[in-house]
């Protein structure tokens, strides 16, 4: 199973029912190609923390479709079992905090998912190892999560996430504790793990410094989305 | 494979080996219960060796002589020895008081034992120090628990008794130390009479026209007599000749002279079912508390320990951890936990089992059946933490 890019039309999300029920999305299109960066904005409750919950299979719509790649995720009800599994193997998260396990050094934090889907430790390490280097963390590999800079801790986390080859990387707010070159850091960071690796990545932000290294944004108001070219500048 | 137990567990290791340490002494404690009755149990069966007797005789319809008291003429163990298969019988006495040593009172149990010779039933089996009673009076071999030492004088009532040889591991079944001192002794103690009551019954005697018929004093003398000796034992032990059936000679004994008769497995199960049954009960039920109170200190401090992840948690859930390895990490912690406790508990329990009073005997075997019981006790006080952590929306990683 091969997926590639996000497809989705018309997804809708409802929380609660009757009279105290919220529409938090009405109606979400979008697309997002393998190899390509798309920013996620908009006003506070605004949905977009639903959507990346929808699309990371952790909540489930209440309407509407979502393909990964030819591969139908949703159509008003799951096309897949194992919801667990399609996370594991095809999506990346990257959260605001980088929720590291504080008792695994650095390169285990990396190589863990591999590690308990059976891989060989050793396999696992190298593959971590490459991932690390890629993100100018490897020198830190040995160290314990709490003794790293809030950057470092960032670029492990990305590094996690990238761990078993995801065709998706669902980032929400992973600049938001960083400064400016470090944010911008991590945005040139995904732009290459996407480049290098195909894979389609969504980054909600409220962070103005990164805003335009987009080439595309998704504005998210009032539970729907609207498209918009961005300024694609990535400052080296 | 990675251990995420293991990890979390060499991670905060100081906080595992400080509680782990906490709950080995409370099983330690448990041990020790546990040892605590396995040494009744040996101690009894101690007291059974050491009388070197096949065969207890002993008062009808009475569970004499360590179980209730027994009283037998002592003339009886004559006829028991013309029982065929009999090899030797001895008369024996035992009374559980306190005997003085110089100015502190010791709880001992006074056993009267026939001074005929070495390996006669009853007899001290091998002593430490000093010598066997050759005397028939005033001498004495004192369990070295007692405190005793050769040369020492022991008060036992009236009399004054030289301490002339030690054992090691001679103790009643309620773990007294035994003192041995010569029958018509121990007779004299148990049964005899002080001075003001020989006066009154003497006094009563020459009153009675019956006993004192007029114009013969030889049969008062005679009646005074007979009344001031002590003929009472409380058992005669039985030696039986190698090869005979301990159970028809026991059945002979009860048919031809109306006397109650034990065999070593039923005295064993007399001490052992009767004597120190309360006492055992007692214990489980200790053993049962510390095991609830082990399983809530083990419930608790997992519980805490996986509220501390409950993070890091939804995190492993949100990237695709299986339910079962967030399990397996909780259960493994508590069973590590467990086993630092036992090791901590099995050490500290063989470090002061010596200090205690009685014998604590600790056995493989029910070190064996605690660690059992901790690896139980530690998995059913993780299933609080595996709820708690299975609940864990990993929606919540990625919140608002
Ligand atoms: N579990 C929930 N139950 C009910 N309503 C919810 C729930 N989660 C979110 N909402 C509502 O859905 C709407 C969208 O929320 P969401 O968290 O997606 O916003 P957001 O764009 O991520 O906001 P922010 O930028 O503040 O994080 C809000 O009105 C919110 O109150
Ligand atoms: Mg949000």
């Amino acid at each position: 199973m091969n997926l590639h890019g996000i497809h989705l039309e018309g997804l809708r999300k409802r929380y609660g029912e009757g009279d105290t029920a919220v529409d938090a999305l009405k109606g979400v299109d979008m697309e997002v190609s393998p190899g390509e960066v798309v920013g996620l904005i908009g006003p506070s409750g605004s949905g977009k923390s639903t959507l990346l919950k929808c699309l990371g299979a952790v909540i489930e719509p209440t309407g509407g479709r979502m393909r990964l790649g030819s591969e139908i995720i949703y159509d008003d009800r799951w096309h897949i079992r194992d919801l667990r599994a399609l996370r594991r193997d095809q999506i990346g998260f990257v959260f605001q905090a980088p929720y590291l396990i504080p008792f695994l050094n650095v390169i285990d934090n990396v190589a863990l998912l591999p590690m308990l889907a059976g891989r060989k430790n050793t396999a696992a390490r190298d593959r971590a190892m490459e991932l690390l280097e890629a993100l100018d963390v490897a020198h830190r590999a040995n160290a314990w999560p709490s003794q790293l800079s809030g950057g470092e801790q960032q670029r492990v986390a990305i590094a996690r996430a990238l761990v078993s080859h995801p065709p998706v990387i669902l980032a929400d707010e992973p600049t938001a504790p960083l400064d400016s070159e470090r944010a911008m850091g991590v945005i040139r960071i995904l732009n290459q793990m996407a480049e290098q690796y195909e894979t389609a990545v969504i980054v909600v932000t409220h962070d103005e410094k990164i805003i335009p290294t987009f080439k595309r944004i998704y504005h998210i108001r009032d539970g729907r989305t609207h498209e918009e070219q961005g300024e694609g500048r990535l400052i080296a | 494979m990675i251990s995420l137990a293991g990890r979390d567990i060499q991670h905060s290791w100081g906080k595992f080996v400080f509680t782990g340490i906490g709950l080995g002494l409370l099983i330690g404690v448990t041990l020790s219960m546990a040892g605590i009755y396995r040494g009744m149990v040996d101690d009894a069966k101690a007291l059974l060796d050491n009388s070197g007797a096949d065969m207890w005789v002993v008062q009808q319809s009475t569970l004499g002589p360590y179980a209730e008291p027994s009283s037998l003429k002592d003339d009886l163990y004559r006829s028991i020895l013309t029982v065929p298969g009999v090899e030797r019988a001895a008369n024996v006495t035992y009374l559980t008081m306190q005997v003085r040593h110089g100015d502190r009172d010791v709880r001992a149990m006074v056993a009267g034992i026939v001074p005929d010779g070495i390996g006669s039933p009853g007899w001290p089996m091998t002593l430490i120090a000093g010598r066997q009673i050759t005397r028939s009076h005033y001498e004495a071999v004192a369990d070295a628990a007692s405190g005793f030492k050769i040369g020492d004088q022991i008060k036992i009532r009236r009399n004054r008794y030289t301490v002339v040889g030690l054992t090691r591991r001679m103790v009643s079944s309620n773990g007294d130390p035994m003192i041995f001192i010569p029958l018509k002794d121990a007779q004299e103690a148990q049964f005899l009479k002080d001075n003001d009551e020989i006066i009154r019954q003497r006094q009563r005697t020459a009153s009675n026209p019956a006993l004192n018929p007029p114009g013969m004093p030889a049969v008062l003398q005679a009646v005074i007599d007979s009344q001031s000796t002590s003929p009472y034992v409380n058992a005669v032990l039985v030696r039986i000749k190698p090869g005979s059936r301990p159970d028809e000679i026991a059945d002979t004994i009860r048919r031809w002279r109306r006397l109650q008769v034990y065999t070593r497995p039923q005295m064993e199960g007399i001490l052992v079912g009767k004597l120190i049954a309360t006492s055992a009960r007692q214990i489980a039920m200790f053993l049962v508390i510390l095991a609830v109170v082990s399983a809530a200190i083990v419930a608790f401090i997992i519980y805490t320990l996986t509220l501390g992840k409950i993070r890091e948690i939804a995190v492993l859930k949100l990237i695709g951890t299986r339910n079962r390895t967030i399990a397996g990490m909780i259960l493994q912690q508590a069973i590590g936990l467990g086993l630092i406790g036992f090791a901590v508990g099995r050490i500290a329990a063989g470090f002061w089992a010596p200090v205690f009073p009685k014998y604590v005997l600790l056995i493989p075997g029910d070190s064996v059946r605690g660690f059992f019981a901790v690896v139980i006790i530690c998995s059913l006080a993780s299933i609080l933490a595996i709820r708690a952590a299975l609940k864990v929306d990993p929606a919540e990683a990625i919140g608002g």
